[in-house]
């Protein structure tokens, strides 16, 4: 096959194509340019799309002997990645962007073009397992339960999967370092990354308020309807933070506060003690299937977060909208989140939370 | 079909000529230091002054008016720094720099530089839809400038659409109110006659001309003295010092003699296979157009708009077929932008962003072409269907 590598100069990415390569396919190397003004060099785990990256991406191609092109996103990215996340966060809610990217960028925008110009996939280094399955390709976990990253590939599309190799979803990490050292990929211990790659240093709070300015508000006590503080603008807060709301002293019973609701169109922020985080039944909107949708109630496993648990629910699916009725209670669920849907180890489909409540 | 490489990136760099190369191997066998007085050294500066002595000759100046350099970037980046240093210590007033806005990096950014951190003040000729500069605008500026102007820089033919300035004009104006004229001949020398004596100051380097890279030189008129940038052993009448690589200077002589030899010969067969390389491309692919003038321009280079497509699509199709052409714009952090050039001639950015430079040359043949006109149409097509991931 004809494939195009993305290679975003860190290891992960490096040795998925090399695995192409080594699998006897025809590898190009593209590194995607996603930021408009790109720093000079990564600190640490931070940032993305250094010019340091596209070098070590270059790089990784070279011991590769496979060509390497840039692809400049920048301004794609913008729009449906960057403010997307403003505008999610400016309703309160809170997004994915990682996840947005999969959908929109890498395997709509990168795979489109690549199908476009003659290349049958796009291959990169997610932790994720791409299984034949007897109605087609299924999306699975990776083997490496601390790397998987099925969660954010939950937005794919069987055709989508159709033009995705993910070589790393059969390896643990520390398996990959090695592979990467062995095959003499400068980048085998460069660090992971993590966090939002466009926020650089890590200050979600900071860049947004940069982006949306001062909105002040009330902090409410959810218990009480008393008047506890003050913030600079609610789209900061996301539901089950802690740290960070500023109360300048503790509640009457001593109790730590939780963020328990955001409503942006008041501007206002509601805290509460843990307990009031807690919900069972969660509603999510624009329903994707990796294959076929679900109709009937289904029991499955639900995960609302990134790096969550899944955990046990009934689902139940009307047109786009789909409700999770949680065997057991689960705390600080934020709207704007994916709930991804598995059965076992494989991805059924995901939704973005709309709702959390307790029934 | 064989996969074999058709290059038409000479604009790039052109592969070295064989008397280029030759010149260049038996020196680097040798030892000396030009500036040494012993026999090893002498022998060395030798060949320096030899070399000078033919590039002086072909460029129709005295051999003490070459200074060489590391190349074309520094050579434009010493006469634009070194003489508006110069003309300001004599006049702090001279602060106007008029440049154009279709130069090459190498002009553009050391203007800007001194406009970020020597207060110079920086005035941008206009260019037409072929990327010829406006002498009108110069002849207006220059009346009513003149006792502020510190330099007149306008290259000599461009590198991106091959449009070809007219310089002896531009020269005559500069002359008539004493204002330095810098010429960038980087894409010209080798390509067209280059009278170097009709311009202050002329920059050219070696690997456009079939030389080595890494060396070029810097041909200024008796009386101008940029302040150097490079202090240190004072070679090259202390404007430039740096111990002197008599191997890439003798392998300049030798492309810049050899270009200029064969040049009415090679030019006309480039020219041609050229023009046959646009009328077969416009004939079989539709919604092109062509950049730069048609007719006024450098003989290899051939400038072309693909509507509905982006030119880093083209370029990688064309490199998996073994055609190796260029975007013919710079790279910012590593991601091509729209050329500045083909904007300032009044290109919309997505056009020009769909745009590809064919640069021919010595050793660019019939086959070469039919070989592009053969696989550019499938590739147009799917780089068409691959569309402009924009918003």
């Amino acid at each position: 096959m004809k494939v195009v590598a993305a290679l975003s100069g860190g290891v992960d990415s490096a040795v998925a194509a090399a695995r192409a390569v080594d699998a006897g396919h025809e590898v190009v190397g593209v590194h995607l340019a996603l930021s408009r003004s790109p720093a000079a060099n990564r600190v640490g785990s931070r940032g993305c799309c250094t010019i340091e990256d596209s070098h070590d991406a270059r790089r990784v191609a070279d011991v590769l002997g496979i060509p390497f092109y840039i692809w400049d996103l920048s301004e794609l990215f913008e729009t449906e990645v960057i403010d997307d996340f403003v505008s999610e966060y400016a309703l309160g809610r809170t997004p994915n962007p990682c996840l947005r990217c999969n959908e929109k960028i890498k395997f709509t925008a990168v795979l489109d073009r690549s199908v476009a110009m003659g290349f049958d996939a796009v291959c990169t280094g997610h932790y994720a397992r791409i299984v034949d399955g007897p109605d087609g390709r299924e999306l699975h976990r990776a083997v490496d339960p601390e790397k998987d990253q099925s969660y954010v590939l939950a937005v794919l599309k069987e055709e989508q999967l159709s033009r995705a190799m993910f070589p790393l979803g059969d390896t643990h990490k520390v398996d990959i370092r090695a592979e990467a050292a062995a095959r003499g990929l400068l980048v085998a211990d460069k660090p992971d990354s993590h966090d939002i790659c466009f926020v650089p240093d890590g200050n979600t709070a900071g860049w947004l308020h940069n982006r949306l300015g001062d909105a002040p508000g009330d902090i409410i006590d959810a218990t009480t309807g008393e008047l506890v503080g003050q913030h600079e603008g609610a789209y900061a807060f996301t539901v089950g933070q802690r740290r960070g709301v500023g109360l300048g002293r503790p509640a009457a019973d001593g109790a730590r506060r939780y963020v328990v609701g955001v409503d942006t169109s008041t501007s206002t922020v509601m805290v509460g003690p843990p307990t009031l985080l807690h919900v069972d039944q969660i509603s999510g909107e624009r329903a994707r299937w990796c294959g076929r949708a679900l109709i009937e109630p289904t029991q499955a496993l639900v995960q609302v977060r990134a790096h969550g648990e899944a955990v046990p629910a009934r689902i139940e699916v009307n047109g786009n909208e789909v409700t999770a009725l949680l065997d057991e209670s689960l705390r600080g669920v934020a709207a704007g989140q994916a709930m991804v849907i598995y059965d076992a180890t494989r991805v059924i489909g995901s939704s973005t939370i709309s709702r959390a409540t307790r029934r | 079909m064989s996969k074999q490489t058709v290059y038409f990136d000479y604009a790039a760099t052109a592969p070295m000529r064989p008397e280029a190369l030759a010149a260049m191997t038996s020196e680097l066998a040798v030892v000396g230091n030009a500036s040494s007085l012993h026999a090893s050294g002498r022998r060395a500066r030798r060949v320096v002054e030899e070399s000078r002595e033919s590039i002086a000759s072909v460029l129709n100046v005295k051999p003490r008016d070459v200074v060489f350099t590391s190349g074309g970037t520094e050579a434009d980046n010493l006469a634009i720094k070194g003489i508006y240093s110069m003309r300001r210590l004599v006049n702090p007033s001279l602060r106007r720099i008029l440049t154009s806005p279709i130069e090459h990096h190498a002009v553009l950014d050391p203007v800007e530089s001194l406009g970020e951190t020597r207060k110079a003040e920086v005035r941008y000729l206009s260019a037409d839809n072929v990327g010829r500069v406006d002498l009108d605008w110069l002849k207006t500026e220059l009346e009513r400038g003149s006792e502020v102007i510190s330099l007149v820089a306008v290259m000599w033919a461009n590198n991106e659409v091959g449009t070809i300035q007219r310089v002896a004009e531009i020269s005559e104006l500069c002359a008539g109110f004493k204002i330095p004229f810098h010429c960038d001949a980087v894409q010209a020398v080798g390509q067209l006659p280059v009278d170097a004596s009709l311009v202050d100051s002329l920059a050219l380097s070696g690997h456009k001309v079939g030389g080595p890279i890494g060396v070029g030189a810097l041909v200024l008129r008796p009386g101008v003295n940029p302040i150097p940038l490079l202090h240190g052993g004072g070679q090259e009448r202390d404007i430039r010092s740096g111990t002197l690589d008599t191997p890439a200077i003798a392998g300049l002589a030798a492309a810049i003699v050899a270009a200029n030899g064969d040049m009415a010969e090679r030019t006309t067969r480039v020219r041609k296979l050229r023009d046959d390389l646009v009328k077969r491309v416009m004939a079989t692919i539709t919604d092109v157009k062509r950049n730069g003038d048609p007719d006024d321009s450098l003989p290899g280079i051939a400038n072309l708009s693909f509507e509905g497509c982006e030119g880093d699509a083209l370029l990688l199709l064309l490199d998996a077929a073994g055609i190796e052409c260029s975007r013919g714009s710079a790279c910012t952090a590593g991601v091509p932008q729209p050329s500045h050039v083909l904007l300032a001639m009044g290109l919309d950015p997505q056009t020009a962003r769909s745009s590809l430079r064919f640069s021919l040359g010595m050793n660019s043949t019939q086959a070469d072409v039919d070989r592009l006109i053969e696989v550019l149409p499938d590739i147009v097509a799917r780089a068409r269907r691959a569309g402009t991931p924009r918003a």
